[in-house]
């Protein structure tokens, strides 16, 4: 009977076992990828996820004590086994501390404080508590004792429309602050601009002047109108300076859980709450809210607190460029590279030299794009169109084109792979009926070949949006900044401005986690912004995907 | 060797055409419209044709036959120099075309093709729709005039037979027609600019009976139009459609003459055992 089952056992299919090692194969990247997906949508989600906020009261005499103060709150963002040698006396609990965002940065020099369970007397979560927003040392925790009115007696905060007068007031600040923006970014940026210009022709015509030619009127014109802005620009600087003392005007005061006092010009909130006694409805309104805010609005306070909007712009700005850059250039030299270069040594050493090019090390690209597109090609552009404004560079220095032409150059590579694979997959037969036809070998390649390796293209447009999306390292080189005051495309004639520096999602995350100065209060904000570079990258990718799709559909290979 | 045969990529260079070397017009009945004169032709060091003397008929129905790898379809290929795009040919001899040869270097191997429509052995719409496949070879033309593409697409699938199943939808994926309607949509593509010539590649070896039989209708219809050359491997089908017959076997042309004779009674032994299916 055994001797039967092994004689079975022995028959089995050869190669069984190797089919188990190719699904541990993919099993184990699954797990990988889904490991890391999952980290970082739950790290980066938790981010906006309102928290409750616990006072703590500690026993008498705990070392751990805050300023002197034995009670004191926050959020807690850890629980963990304290570090170092425990002490064989210890209970369970006395191993254990909890790390606490306490707030209030501009009172206590710190954000965040770890606490020993076993010097805690007790914890309540106060009902009263209120969280605000600040534009500055990032969010407040309190309890609301007054709220400050020009010509008017303070309010208490235990009066009945306490709450109501906070919204109201949190709510005008919030509409002087866009009205102050606007002021200060539109309209005085707008005159700026029409100043620098009068200023660069006024230093040509002193060049001309120089010279020897008479350029007497010209030069009298440009004083003349450069004075004729001086005007509009001290009345819209005075209206932004008024706005600016009217944000001062109110004023909150609240009582840290230490103790303290403490009063906060409403210019300064953004946003407040009572984190304990939010329901859960409101606790996930305020989530979306916080990520619809992380979104779309501009970084605050080295980038640590609001929002990517800048960030985000600017990667799809530049990836969209980079697409733009890469396919035409990528599509051509591999069209001539299959179907018009006579096959040999020569075409397949070309072939193997693009393949290695996808090996060179990113940041030799951005040497390169720093050395020939910034200094070379932005140089000579600044010499030739931009003769006026030298010695402040236009083009001779980093910026969104840039950054572009140099990720371009780095994906070529995968473009050039992707599109000869395409085309040398279009079928004999249809290239030979079109040549039979009477159309020339170009008119096959554009009508014929072209439209059939078109989801091919695309697939090589996919993989190389995905890498130049995510790549950091060249870009450092050749245009990203840690805050870029203007967006690469906006309503200011041309409307799209190749030569600014932008902000980028993949540096945004570096300056956020290594740059900046408290990384434990970033690190949130680090998880949150990878979760959305993450979703741009499959964004971008869904895009092309669909098209690509469209494009199969439509030129699917007759095959019967 | 001639130089004009040596490489793929000057077949396509444009050349503005010397008024002597352009094609001669179509003329009246022309018992040699086509003349194969003692044609080497070479894969690289592999010879695969052997001196072949053939004259074509104008609008009659040449059939090449022979076993597989005679070289029937090579010969058929080199008629509109469909081989240059393959890399290390050269060849030997001529072919001449109402007289010009089409080896000559000034002819442009493209307006030689527009007047040589082809088949192939597998149907190769493009995909794109039935409209537009028609029409495929004017709009490489460069013709833009609306009617005339209408008229030639309803004049060419009228001829291929398939006017009445795709009328209603000629604006649809060629894609979506059956294999038989793909290969008459082929034969309407290749005849739409009304070439002089016709080649047939084993039109109909991946096609049904019915579909085969609406095909062999097709190709006596088009007889009065064009000058068909076909290659097939179906001796029956050699016998239904054509009016003469090539045998061809190891590059060699064995036997030509109308095809009563050469299946009925054909001078050599090798025919007659190929024709009765003895071998092959």
């Amino acid at each position: 009977m055994t001797a039967t089952l092994k004689k079975l056992g022995a028959a089995r299919t050869p190669g069984e076992a190797w089919v188990w090692l190719t699904a541990m194969g993919l099993t184990v990247g699954l797990v990988m990828i889904l490991g890391l997906l999952g980290l970082v949508l739950v790290q980066g989600l938790k981010a906006f996820w309102p928290r409750r906020v616990v006072e703590i009261t500690l026993r008498a005499g705990s070392p751990q004590a805050l300023q002197g103060a034995l009670t004191f709150g926050g959020e807690i963002t850890k629980e963990q086994e304290k570090s170092g040698n425990p002490d064989a006396a210890d209970t369970e609990a006395d191993r254990r501390e909890w790390q606490l965002f306490l707030g209030n940065k501009d009172a206590y020099g710190l954000a965040f404080k770890f606490v020993d369970f076993a010097h805690i007397e007790k914890t309540t979560r106060p009902a009263g508590l209120l969280k605000l927003e600040r534009l500055e040392y990032g969010p407040a925790l309190g309890y609301p004792v007054t709220l400050h009115l020009p010509g008017r007696e303070p309010l208490p905060a235990q009066a009945a429309t306490f709450r109501a007068e906070l919204t109201r007031l949190v709510a005008e600040a919030a509409a002087r602050r866009a009205e102050i923006r606007r002021i200060e970014k539109k309209e005085i940026g707008a005159i700026n601009q029409q100043m620098t210009q009068w200023r660069q022709r006024q230093r040509a015509l002193e060049r001309e002047r120089d010279a020897g030619r008479d350029v007497t009127a010209a030069l009298a014109e440009a004083a003349a109108r450069q004075a004729a802005l001086e005007e509009p620009y001290h009345q819209l600087a005075a209206r932004a300076r008024e706005l600016r003392a009217a944000q001062a005007a109110s004023t909150l005061r609240y009582r840290l859980m230490s103790g303290p006092e403490r009063e906060v010009p409403l210019g300064q909130v953004v946003n407040f709450y009572f984190p304990n006694q939010l329901t859960t409805a409101q606790r996930l309104g305020l989530f979306f809210h916080n990520v619809w805010t992380f979104l779309s609005e501009e970084p605050r306070e080295a980038n640590t607190e609001g929002g990517i909007f800048p960030a985000i712009f600017g990667t799809f700005v530049m990836t969209l460029l980079m697409s733009l850059a890469v396919t035409p250039f990528g599509v051509l030299a591999a069209i001539y590279l299959r179907e018009y270069a006579r096959q040999g040594p020569l075409v397949r050493a070309v072939r193997i030299a693009v393949n290695n090019l996808a090996g060179v090390p990113s940041i030799v690209f951005g040497v390169f794009g720093l050395g020939f597109f910034v200094y070379f090609l932005g140089g000579s552009l600044d010499a030739l169109f931009f003769k006026e404004a030298l010695p402040t560079p236009t083009f001779g220095t980093g910026g969104v084109l840039w950054a572009a032409l140099t990720l371009a150059l780095m994906t070529v590579p995968v473009v050039v792979v992707a599109t000869e694979e395409a085309l040398a997959a279009v079928s004999r037969g249809s290239r030979e009926g079109s040549l039979a036809c009477g159309a020339s070998k170009w008119q096959t390649i554009q009508r014929i070949v072209l439209p059939a390796a078109a989801p091919g293209i695309l697939t090589g447009l996919i993989l190389a949006m995905a890498r130049g999306a995510g790549e950091v390292a060249p870009l450092m080189l050749v245009g990203v900044v840690k805050l870029a005051p203007e967006l690469p495309l906006n309503l200011n004639y041309p409307f799209i401005h190749l030569d600014q520096k932008f902000m980028h999602l993949g540096f945004h995350i570096y300056d956020l986690g290594f740059q900046s100065p408290d990384s434990e209060a970033a690190k949130p904000m680090v998880f949150a912004t990878t979760l959305f570079l993450i979703a741009l990258v499959v964004l971008l990718n869904l895009t092309a995907i669909l098209i690509r799709n469209h494009l199969r559909k439509k030129y699917a290979t007759g095959a019967f | 060797m001639d130089a004009t045969a040596a490489g793929s990529d000057t077949a396509f260079r444009l050349r503005t055409a010397t008024p002597g070397a352009s094609l001669p017009a179509e003329g009246s009945f022309n018992p040699r419209l086509i003349e194969i004169q003692n044609f080497d032709f070479f894969y690289g060091t592999n010879q695969v044709l052997h001196g072949i003397n053939l004259d074509i008929a104008e609008r009659h129905v040449t059939a090449l036959i022979g076993p597989s790898g005679c070289g029937k379809t090579t010969l058929l290929r080199n008629l509109n120099r469909m081989n240059d795009l393959v890399d290390g040919i050269h060849h030997r001899g001529d072919i001449k075309i109402r007289g010009a040869s089409i080896y000559h270097p000034h002819l442009e191997v493209i307006a030689l093709r527009k007047r040589i429509g082809m088949v192939f052995q597998k149907s190769n719409p493009f995909p794109k729709s039935i409209y537009e496949n028609v029409i495929y070879s004017l709009r490489v033309a460069g013709v833009r005039d609306r009617a005339r593409l209408d008229e030639t697409v309803e004049r060419s699938l009228q001829a291929a037979a398939l006017w009445d199943e795709v009328k209603d939808r000629l604006h649809t994926s060629a894609l979506a027609l059956s294999g038989g309607q793909q290969q008459r949509l082929c034969i309407a593509r290749a005849i739409a600019n009304q070439p002089e010539i016709l080649l047939m590649d084993e039109p109909c070896s991946a096609l049904d009976p019915v579909a085969t039989a609406k095909i062999e209708e097709l190709i006596l219809d088009l007889k009065t139009q064009f000058t068909i050359v076909i290659v097939t491997h179906n001796m029956q089908q050699a016998a239904r459609i054509s009016d003469h017959t090539a045998f061809f076997y190891l590059g060699q042309l064995v036997e030509f003459g109308p095809t009563s004779r050469i299946f009925t009674s054909p001078a050599k032994k090798q025919t007659e055992d190929y024709v009765t299916g003895r071998f092959g």
